[in-house]
């Protein structure tokens, strides 16, 4: 339960200031979800042949010691340490090489994101203090989604929070409740997809997961959800080039999307994208049950 | 003579087989009767009243009461108050009820008018408040009930914000402890000429209420609807949420967060004027670890006590409403207790009973609009049986022995408050009670599933 | 009486205070309202016959539960616009949201857009005309009072509709349970043509629409409807 907002620019000029107009759309929804607060950035791409994670330290993990041991295995090994126990790694590597040194030297860490694009930041607390603790406003980027949670059924932790990393370059924000998460949960761990929660939107980002793994295209998977995820969803999903957005075929939860020549906007509520240049003469409309609709660039 | 010799014979044979006949752990005759039911009808059973399966419950506790370490106060004479004010967070005129007991919603539909007229001034004799139900309000309720609980139903049947301002608080249902995920159910035979025109419906048909809102789903939605209903009536009234008893924990805390100002919980044992049998009995937890589990979630949130708890289903007397009271709840509803208080199967209607194939203490069949009584009725010779202000009357005694009784044994514990007594002051009986209420097995400090045990 | 009035600057708390003092006997008092900027909760509880025009988007339940008032948002509206309307009348510029009208007793909604999913659920005497499409599930449940749709209706439509009256001009992609299509009588091209004029729809004829009421069989249980529950 909960509020989603994405963002998604269309000019090189927006994606500039694209921090900025998306931490006032992520601070708006703040009613909707009081518990924590998290988003995804696309920015800062790294060239082919380097992978970036974002890994969330639970105990202060002094990160000059991390990119020591890095460097002894990767080359090009960077660490930064962006605040609240979240640090950037990049290395020159494949992806799965990279986390399965996380998992084997560093099972502690909590990986958020991992691929050439994507940051995820995530937090408990009310979405400014999110904002402001890693300096949303100030980011460029070419797109970013960000959630609002109202705890369901499962824990208010940082873990729990969204977005959900759903492989490489890849990240989902739910807004809903699913009824089937628990058998789904079982089934998907034994086809090797790790949970870290008992989360229901974190079983949707598993599904995704597997679903790519498996060759589906983002739009396969969505669609393969409907039949296969029960409940109530308005799903959003970042990928390395855009985002898609998808209500369940019941679609009692909101969703609104408008778009202009700068750019392409989706939230729970319009107030979200009121706050945006020239909304006030864009199109919003909501998005059908049952179906995809995606933006790339 | 051999003929007689022969019956003689016969009789006892058939004694001696009758002695060893076996009913089926597994179909005893009720489970056979149903399955013959089913075939016969071709439709799921529809009854009124609460579950009837019996589930650990308050009998399952007791109170310590005061000797050497406590000392009680004297009956009568050392005063232990009552009161309870409802509302405290964000309204601006909260609810003062003088006892802790209030009548929970029951409709004007399922209920005849004199049923709840009689509702309304037993309610307001003993000091507290009423409720509507799914139908809307009727004026004979309006004014005899001195606090009215206006309710927030799914159909939205008779909603009018007319109403909604006369009303002093305003109950949104979210679910029944009857049926948690149910919408209301009313047949035919009580959609009578005046129940139709109240709910726009067509007369004689039977009336299935949608189980969820029809302009908000999720309690991300429901904190905007609640906004809407505090502009329309000037942030004023107390706004109740009221759930059945389910994933008690999670929701409670979840209408914490959407805004209501009051937490109305309805355990499993709660009634219902007709539901299919199904639900009733195996949809839903037990009033006693639901109570806990909605204290848990209002601590958690640092809410206990500024967000009040209501707490219905089971509630029969005063021992069950200072239980209630001490596991945290600041004030319990009844239901099917008012109604029997009323004179639901009374003995006085044997003949009737019978005639309806049930008998005084067995009869829920409220759905069907027969009721001897009255009460669950919408036919006018019927409706006339019952004599409002007698029945008045009657409710105004039952709930004044439920406060004297709760007063007795808060005293017996030492408190000159009812609210002051605690979860420390009960032991349970059996090892279910102990683990749903969470006070520990009488003589230990076990309580199942703490201590790492 | 200052008649503007500014959400950029002032709260929605206010803007009802103020709205809701007006007295009846300012009937031809016209509010304005700038900057609601998908603000919820937008002249609610109106219970004089003013007129109110809102000049921008508006959020959740926009003239909810309205008596009397005129009100028009020159915008799209959220989720429950006129929820509850019991009398007066609602103009929508733009698109509306789901659940428009829903559970609303008299009065009449007019949306110059689209509306999304279930548009009228519950409907209980009101009138609703929309000039574009519909969503899906539109007049669930509908009790009485009509829906006018100038486009399209989507799937399901009138599933489990009691005594509402259903005017569709375009495709109807799917009835929903115990809806069916009915003769369209004098008595319904006269409520359709009314209710076109009313809301200022001139390039739409009563003879375009086909209608769609109850079959009524769900009314009372039938064993051998058992599968349509």
């Amino acid at each position: 339960m909960c509020g989603i907002v994405g963002l998604f620019a269309k000019t090189k000029s927006f994606e500039n200031e694209l921090g900025l107009h998306f931490s006032k759309m992520l601070e708006e929804m703040t009613d909707r979800g009081p518990d924590s607060a998290g988003f995804a950035m696309y920015h800062n791409a790294v060239d082919g042949g380097r992978v970036k994670v974002v890994v969330l330290a639970r105990d202060s993990l002094d990160s000059i010691i991390l990119a020591d041991k890095l460097s002894s295995v990767f080359s090009e090994a960077s660490v930064s340490d962006l605040g609240s126990g979240h640090l950037l790694i990049t290395v020159a590597s494949e992806i799965d090489g990279l986390m399965t040194w996380l998992r084997t030297e560093h099972p502690e860490l909590t990986v958020l994101s991992a691929g050439r694009s994507i940051e995820i930041y995530k937090e408990k607390g009310l979405p400014n203090k999110v904002i402001e603790e890693f300096s949303i406003a100030s980011m460029s980027g070419s797109h970013a989604l960000g959630h609002t949670r109202m705890a369901t059924e499962s824990a208010i932790t940082t873990a729990h929070s969204h977005p959900f990393s759903t492989g490489d370059d890849v990240c989902l924000v739910h807004n809903g409740s699913l009824s089937n998460h628990n058998r789904l949960r079982t089934e998907l761990r034994k086809k090797g997809i790790y949970f870290s929660s008992d989360n229901d939107s974190e079983v949707a980002a598993g599904y995704l997961t597997w679903r790519l793994r498996e060759g589906d295209s983002i739009d396969e998977a969505l669609n393969r959800a409907l039949s296969d995820l029960d409940g109530f969803y308005t799903f959003a999903v970042g990928t390395r080039d855009g985002f898609a957005v998808m209500r369940d075929p019941i679609a009692c939860k909101p969703a609104v999307i408008s778009e202009t020549d700068d750019w392409v906007a989706m939230a729970s509520e319009y107030r979200a994208i009121a706050l945006l240049p020239n909304a006030n003469n864009a199109p919003a409309w909501e998005p059908n049950p049952g179906q995809v609709y995606s933006w790339s660039h | 003579m051999p003929t007689k010799k022969n019956s003689d014979n016969k009789s006892s044979q058939r004694h001696e087989l009758r002695s060893r006949l076996r009913e089926s752990a597994t179909y005893p005759r009720a489970v056979i009767a149903e399955i013959q039911r089913a075939a016969e009808t071709g439709i799921y059973d529809i009854r009124g009243w609460g579950a009837k399966r019996k589930v650990p419950n308050f009998d399952d506790l007791l109170f310590l009461g005061a000797s050497m370490s406590r000392y009680p106060l004297e009956g009568y004479r050392e005063k232990c108050t009552t009161s309870v004010t409802l509302g405290t967070r964000f309204a601006s005129k909260p609810i003062e009820l003088k006892i802790p007991i209030t009548i929970a919603g029951m409709s004007f539909g399922a209920l005849s008018g004199p049923a709840k007229e009689a509702l309304g001034r037993g309610a307001s004799a003993a000091g507290t408040s009423t409720t509507t139900g799914d139908g809307g309000m009727t004026p004979e309720e309006r004014e005899n009930s001195d606090i009215l609980v206006y309710q927030l139903l799914p159909s939205r049947y008779g909603m009018n914000p007319d109403d909604l301002r006369r009303a002093d608080a305003i109950e949104v249902v979210v679910g029944q402890g009857a049926k948690p995920g149910g919408g209301g159910m009313l047949l035919g035979q009580k959609i009578s000429e005046r129940v139709a025109g109240m709910r726009d419906l067509p007369e004689g048909i039977d009336q299935r209420s949608a189980c969820r809102h029809p302009d908000w789903t999720g309690p991300d939605d429901l904190a905007i609807k609640i906004q809407e209903l505090r502009e329309i009536t000037n942030w004023e009234k107390p706004i109740y949420i009221k759930i059945g008893a389910a994933r008690t924990y999670y929701d409670t805390a979840l209408a914490v967060k959407a805004g209501a100002d009051v937490v109305v919980l309805d355990g499993m044992q709660g009634g219902t004027a007709a539901t299919q049998d199904v639900f009733i009995e195996h949809v839903g937890i037990p009033t006693l670890p639901a109570l806990r589990q909605a204290v848990e979630a209002l601590q958690e949130l640092d809410m206990h006590r500024k967000v009040q708890l209501i707490v219905s289903g089971g509630i029969r007397s005063g021992a069950d409403v200072a239980k209630a009271l001490a596991m945290g709840a600041d004030a319990v509803s009844v239901g099917v207790a008012a109604l029997i208080a009323l004179g639901d199967n009374s003995p006085q209607f044997e003949s009737d009973y019978n005639e309806l194939g049930s008998s005084a203490g067995f009869y829920d069949d409220w759905h069907e609009g027969l009721d001897p009584s009255g009460i669950s009725t919408q036919d006018k010779e019927l409706a006339a049986r019952f004599d409002p202000v007698l029945g008045g009357r009657r409710l105004a005694n039952y709930l004044n022995v439920l406060t004297l009784e709760t007063q007795t044994l808060a005293r017996a514990n030492g408190k000159s408050h009812v609210h002051n007594l605690e979860p420390e002051d009960l032991v349970a009986l059996t090892i279910e009670a102990s683990a749903m209420a969470g006070v520990p097995l009488a003589g230990t400090d076990w309580i199942p599933g703490k201590n790492n045990f | 009486m200052d008649l503007n009035y500014d959400l950029a600057v002032g709260t929605t708390r206010e803007l009802n205070q103020k709205l809701n003092s007006a007295s009846t006997k300012d009937a031809d008092v016209s509010f304005r309202v700038l900057n609601p900027k998908g603000a919820h909760a937008l002249a609610v509880g109106m219970t004089s016959n003013i007129s109110v025009d809102i000049e921008g988007h508006v959020g959740y339940y926009c003239a909810g539960m309205n008596q009397k008032a005129h009100i028009t948002v020159l915008g799209n509206a959220g989720p429950a616009v006129a929820e509850n309307m019991m009398s007066g009348r609602v103009v929508v510029s733009g698109n509306v949201s789901h659940y428009a009208a829903a559970s609303a007793h008299g009065g009449l909604l007019v949306v110059e857009g689209d509306s999304s999913s279930r548009c009228g659920i519950s409907l209980k005497g009101a009138h609703i005309v929309v000039k574009g499409s519909v969503g899906h599930m539109s007049a669930f449940m509908a009790q009485s009072g009509s829906m006018v749709v100038c486009g399209d209706a989507g799937e399901a439509l009138g599933d489990s509709l009691y005594e509402a009256r259903l005017y569709v001009r375009g495709n109807v992609a799917s009835l929903g349970t115990d809806c069916v299509e009915k003769t369209m009588l004098d008595e319904h091209k006269r409520e359709i043509d009314g209710l076109l004029e009313r809301s200022g729809i001139t390039d739409a004829d009563a003879s375009e629409f086909r209608r769609f009421g109850s079959a009524r069989k769900l009314y009372n249980f039938d064993v051998d409807n058992a599968d349509a529950y």
